[in-house]
């Protein structure tokens, strides 16, 4: 039994000389991989498929920003994700709206509602957060299924994906590819500039130990309440841009299993780790396209991974190697 | 009398007090599957996910056993927790007991892994659509109460489960066996030095928690139709249940349970369009003003 993960929900950060952008040397290494692989990756891989799988790396890396830098396992993810998705999705439909402006607008909506659930959520810790956020996101199902702009069971069909700034048509899928790569790019790095930033240095303090946190004078609730908002926005985010490349925005992206599928993907790759929510929404989304003729049997093969995780595979696959090369990923 | 209800309450009788009994009836189930979290979460620690799916296996347990066996209700009500709460023991020994260590997160999540995988396996097996269970022949029919008519076996449903309750109580709070169960909750290794397996015990909690939920689930397959999916969606109210009312008592969470069916059942007269999120909005009120939940402990 690793005794080293009873802290907290991840182990503990190691300490190491920051460099260019707060980015240590490994993690450089991979960010140029990253960006190399996202400008090859369309000649290589079907666009459509690369995009759904950016979308959920995004989302995932906002998860993360909760789980792995707080400490606080949100349980319901999907309500700002769903959400994102339906206000870009019928903005963009309804009153015409540019892509970018659309995004915004479902962003918005999920941050408001990240700011309100949030400031409910953080009275409770642990296991009562996580319950819930659970509870709270279920609500926003049962909203969902009887709001009239949702469109109920059918969801928001036929979405434009539009112009971008009104002058860029991102009808064909390669405009489309590097408008999404764009902002996953975007909401990847401003995350993890904010994880290296004093106010993420605090946030990394709540979470090894809040009692002391408290004991030097910072507000801690403030500090887990801003880091929701911010987790929440850009869930909505990655939800909206997801509307958009699809053209649908449906009930999937609210249920709660949507945010137990994200819960999966960053504990595949690695819970705190910089690099791991993406490798595990890859693996995810991968494994989901391939089985997807299976059935209710992906169901149990997500299951099995949760358990194989839980029980023999905390570090995830990226904590893995970053603990086999001794480098911070 | 029922003239000036009506006028009071502005809705016929019949409904208001069938929305009532259909109240009580899902607070039963509330009350059962919460009791049945609570005394895991005492002593295990853990927020036990997988209940949702546990109750659905104890509903298809008593279907499988009167199908294939031929064995009807009350044998169903008899065997499927002691045969579900068995692979709740064999769950607890082989998976959840290598995480007592860890943060209660993976508690939660591993039991989430396990729920699903229960779940997709009878989504494969059986489809979705649901499987029909009768009510058996000594509870058919229904009772004529001059306001209303009642049919028997829900309100079996109800006495039943207050029974199973009360009498969760008195074990918990008037025996040996509670009080031991109770010590281990404040201090585990404390009464592992006065020599009680503590181990044992806390795989017999589980297993009995999980034969709870199980109950449940049998007492529920004549009232829904039995399908995969009917625990996961029942489970996150119960959690929400579980927050309003804390996990500190067990009185509390049998009261909470059946008060916030009663809610939601009259939600269902007055505003139809809110009955599913009545409780979870209770929730967010509930936390707002006491944190630790009615009945809980900070």
């Amino acid at each position: 039994m690793a005794s080293e993960t009873t802290a907290g929900p991840m182990p503990a950060t190691m300490g190491e000389a920051r460099g260019f952008l707060g980015y240590s040397r490994a993690q450089l290494v991979a960010l140029v991989i990253l960006v190399a692989a996202l400008i090859v990756g369309p000649y290589f891989l079907y666009p459509v498929f690369l995009m759904k799988l950016l979308c959920f790396a995004l989302f995932a890396s906002a998860f993360n920003l909760l789980i792995g830098y707080v400490g606080l396992l949100s349980f319901g993810h999907a309500a700002y994700f769903g959400m994102g998705g339906y206000i870009a999705g019928y903005t963009a439909k309804a009153y015409g709206f540019t892509p970018e402006v659309a995004v915004i607008a479902g962003a918005a909506v999920a941050g408001i509602q990240g700011w309100i659930f949030g400031w409910i959520a953080i009275r409770r810790q642990g296991i009562y957060f996580a319950m819930i956020t659970l509870a709270l996101a279920q609500m926003v199902y049962f909203f969902c299924v009887q709001a009239p702009f949702t469109g109920g069971e059918d969801g928001i069909q036929a979405i434009p994906r539009g112009r971008l700034f009104g002058l860029i048509d991102l009808g064909p899928d390669m405009s489309m590819y590097w408008f999404v790569a764009a902002v996953f790019l975007a909401g990847f790095v401003m995350i993890h500039r904010v994880i290296h930033s004093p106010y993420g240095q605090v946030l990394k303090a709540i979470r090894e130990n809040e009692p002391r946190a408290t004991s030097l004078g910072y507000r801690t609730d403030d500090y887990k309440l801003v880091a929701f908002i911010l987790s929440a926005t850009i869930a909505g985010v990655a939800g909206g841009v997801k509307s958009l490349v699809f053209g649908i925005a449906t009930l999937t992206d609210v249920h709660w299993a949507m945010s137990g599928e994200v819960v999966l993907m960053t504990l595949v790759g690695g819970l705190g780790t910089v690099f791991g929510p993406m490798v595990g929404a890859a693996v995810i989304v991968t494994m989901q396209n391939y089985l997807a003729e299976m059935g209710a049997w992906v169901t149990v093969i997500q299951g099995g991974i949760f358990v194989a995780v839980v029980l023999a595979f905390r570090r995830g696959l990226v904590g893995e190697i970053a603990h086999l090369l001794k480098v911070k990923l | 009398m029922l003239e000036f209800l009506e006028t009071i309450t502005g809705v016929p009788t019949p409904l208001l007090f069938g929305q009532i009994l259909l109240g009580l009836i899902n607070g039963a189930f509330y009350a059962m599957l919460s009791l049945g979290l609570a005394v895991i979460f005492g002593l295990l620690n853990i927020i036990n996910f997988t209940h949702g799916a546990q109750f659905m296996m104890g509903a298809f347990v008593a279907w499988m056993l009167l199908t294939w066996l031929g064995l009807g209700y009350w044998w169903a009500l008899i065997l499927a927790p002691l045969i579900v709460g068995a692979t709740g023991v064999v769950i607890e020994r082989l998976m959840i007991s290598r995480l007592y260590k860890l943060d209660h997160l993976y508690g939660l999540l591993l039991t989430f892994g396990i729920g699903l995988m229960i779940e997709g396996f009878f989504r494969n097996q059986y489809g979705s659509s649901g499987l029909p269970y009768r009510i058996p022949a000594e509870l058919s029919g229904a009772w004529d109460l001059g306001f209303m008519f009642m049919p028997v076996y829900r309100g079996w449903v109800v006495v039943f489960s207050l029974v199973v309750c009360l009498a969760t109580w008195l074990v918990i709070e008037k025996t040996r066996l509670g009080a031991y169960l109770r010590a281990a909750t404040e201090n585990a290794a404390l009464v592992q030095a006065f020599g009680v397996n503590v181990p044992r015990m806390i795989t017999l909690t589980y297993g009995a928690g999980v034969a709870l939920a199980a109950l449940a689930g049998v007492l529920a397959a004549p009232i829904y139709s039995v399908n995969p999916q009917m625990g996961t969606n029942l489970i996150i109210v119960v959690f929400a249940v579980v927050v309003i009312g804390g996990m500190g008592s067990i009185l509390g969470s049998v009261l909470t349970g059946f008060g916030l069916g009663v809610i939601e059942g009259l939600t269902k007269v007055y505003w139809p369009e809110a009955s599913a999120t009545v409780i979870f909005v209770i929730m967010a009120i509930v936390l707002l003003t006491r944190p630790a939940g009615l009945f809980g402990r900070a």
